[in-house]
């Protein structure tokens, strides 16, 4: 019906009409999110002058100043909360799930969800400071199980951070692959804080996961990485009341920052620790000889592993089921109710709900349970 | 050639008497799921209107001075489209600027103009029924108030329709497009006023 010649110029049409509009896009783009440059003020004490137009979270990176953040600025996790003083418009529904009424009314935000787009006050505690984004070279990377990996890192020369068992640093790997921009994702130090030199995180294969599928398969030891250390305010207690420690999978990574910085300050052994921790198969589970190494030699230590899904023929004495119903059981039996407790947990959201339910039956006071999500 | 038709005709009959969205079922879609609440189904009536002129107006030109002369009509639900998605893309720019909470109300039905069948409804009826330059922004800003009224009156009406006892399999959408079966018999009325095609 057409020649060739037609068709190409017909086509040439098209295109000069999407050049045409996509010209437009381009310059309203230009006038419309051309935010000039604003001032970010912190406490009242500090003031940044920046490029406005980007979310808080990534402005205040930009400027070396980093708001806890587990899930990268994806909204999933409610860490970087900040309060803000100047009016940036209602609290958006990607905000209000992750906010109590006293921080809706203190005008509390998600900074990953805040637009920069004219002089903003905001107030953060000021320990957060303290973050830095460290450059540090990989030293070790172990398979601990088929999915874990104990991944070590050097720290910079002369530095020195410190930080608390407990804590977490946002691993920041570079684009690869489909993933166009570089991704930060948090995982708990399994270092023992009072060695200075260097960093240690416990990082499983998610399918599908961006920061964890690159350490699994492209991260080199002697490669530098950057990280943000120290974030997060999960810690133990200073008090005499039994520890109830629960974790799943890589979930164990801060209680064994945690175990080994009370045996260095001579703490373990003074009060009671049950350490329970969940694996489906023998697969799963690691550090095993470590931890009854531990439970023989501090009376006040037990170490309660259990396996949920044990395959036929394996070598498995220890109790079987979900690590709640193993709770729930040794709470009933093994440990005084009237004992103080309280509860620290590290492992997955679904994980971490059933473990307060069984908690709270056992007469656990919500104060009293402290924990680490993953995000 | 274009009809011959007043610009006032033009504009009473794309409101009343065919209405895009009560005459023709166009646009349905996102008149049900955004017409919850007035401020919302405002706000997106008001972006119709827009998106409704200016579409109308950048395809004229794109229509009598590109596809006509070079033959290739067959192509212009392809170029419409262009530039339907270019207008409601640029618009959304401007809404999250000037009002982010209308910006995040609206949610997904903002960039879901683009697939609003009401707006290449009235592209095409543009083309088909022959209008010139002037007649094709009047039909548009037309039809687009003809659709903001029917949704922030269907937002209005369903505010009355929330404190009914309706009937549990009936509530929310089904309701609604019942309502908008009632409007539609009431617009019809209209029709005996004036035809315009």
């Amino acid at each position: 019906m057409f020649s060739v010649e037609t068709l190409v110029q017909q086509a040439l049409w098209v295109g000069l009409v999407s050049v045409l509009m996509a010209l437009m896009i381009t310059i309203i783009d230009s006038i419309v999110n051309n935010y000039g440059e604003v001032v970010v003020s912190i406490n009242g004490k500090k003031d940044l002058t920046v490029k406005g137009g980007s979310k808080l979270l990534a402005t205040l990176a930009d400027q070396g100043v980093f708001l806890p953040s587990a899930c990268g600025g994806r909204g999933s996790c409610g860490a970087c909360k900040c309060q803000v003083d100047t009016d940036v418009g209602p609290h958006l529904p990607t905000e209000t799930p992750y906010m109590t009424d006293k921080e809706l009314k203190q005008n509390v935000r998600l900074a990953c969800q805040v637009k920069v787009k004219s002089d903003i006050k905001i107030s953060i505690p000021e320990e957060l400071f303290n973050i830095k984004k460290l450059t540090c070279k990989v030293e070790k990377i172990v398979d601990v199980t088929y999915d874990i990996k104990e991944v070590t890192l050097k720290m910079p020369h002369g530095t020195e951070l410190s930080y608390v068992s407990g804590q977490y640093g946002q691993f920041e790997v570079p684009p690869y692959g489909d993933s166009k921009e570089a991704t930060a994702r948090a995982y708990s130090f399994s270092s023992n804080p009072q060695r200075k030199d260097e960093l240690e995180f416990l990082i499983r294969l998610v399918p599908g996961g961006i920061v964890t599928t690159y350490v699994h398969q492209h991260l080199k030891v002697g490669q530098n990485i950057n990280v943000i250390v120290p974030v997060g305010d999960f810690h133990v207690r200073d008090t005499d009341a039994a520890m109830i420690c629960v974790a799943g999978g890589s979930g164990m990574a801060p209680f064994k920052s945690i175990f080994n910085d009370m045996i260095e300050r001579g703490t373990m052994g003074t009060r009671d620790v049950w350490y329970f921790f969940g694996a489906r198969t023998t697969r799963d589970t690691y550090y095993l000889d470590w931890l009854w190494s531990l439970d023989k030699k501090y009376e006040r230590f037990h170490f309660v592993p259990a396996l949920s899904e044990p395959k036929p023929g394996e070598s498995w004495d220890g109790p079987v089921g979900l690590i709640t119903e193993v709770l729930d059981k040794y709470l009933q039996e093994k440990i005084p109710l009237d004992q103080a407790k309280e509860g620290y947990l590290c492992g997955s959201p679904g994980m971490l709900d059933a473990c307060m339910n069984v908690m709270r039956k056992n007469k656990m006071t919500e104060d009293k349970i402290y924990f680490d999500k993953f995000a | 050639m274009s009809p011959v038709i007043d610009p006032l005709t033009l504009i009473f009959a794309s409101i009343f008497t065919s209405n895009i969205l009560l005459a023709n079922f166009l646009g349905t879609c996102s008149f049900i799921a955004i017409s919850k609440d007035v401020n919302s189904a405002n706000g997106l009536g008001i972006a119709v209107i827009v998106v409704l002129v200016l579409s109308s107006v950048i395809s004229w030109p794109l229509l009598h001075f590109i596809l006509l002369p070079l033959n290739m009509i067959y192509l212009d639900l392809f170029v419409y489209i262009i530039v339907i998605a270019a207008v409601v893309q640029a618009l959304e720019m401007i809404i999250e600027r000037a009002s982010p909470a209308l910006y995040m109300s609206l949610g997904i039905y903002l960039p879901l103009i683009v697939a609003n069948c009401a707006i290449l409804g009235v592209v095409l009826f543009m083309e088909i029924r022959n209008y010139d330059f002037f007649q094709a922004a009047v039909f548009g800003f037309g039809s687009g108030v003809g659709w903001w009224l029917a949704i922030v009156a269907m937002a209005a009406m369903r505010k009355k329709i929330d404190k009914a006892p309706v009937p549990a399999g009936l509530q929310g959408p089904g309701i609604t497009l019942i309502t908008m079966g009632f409007m539609a018999m009431a617009f019809v009325g209209f029709s005996g006023i004036l035809r315009v095609q």
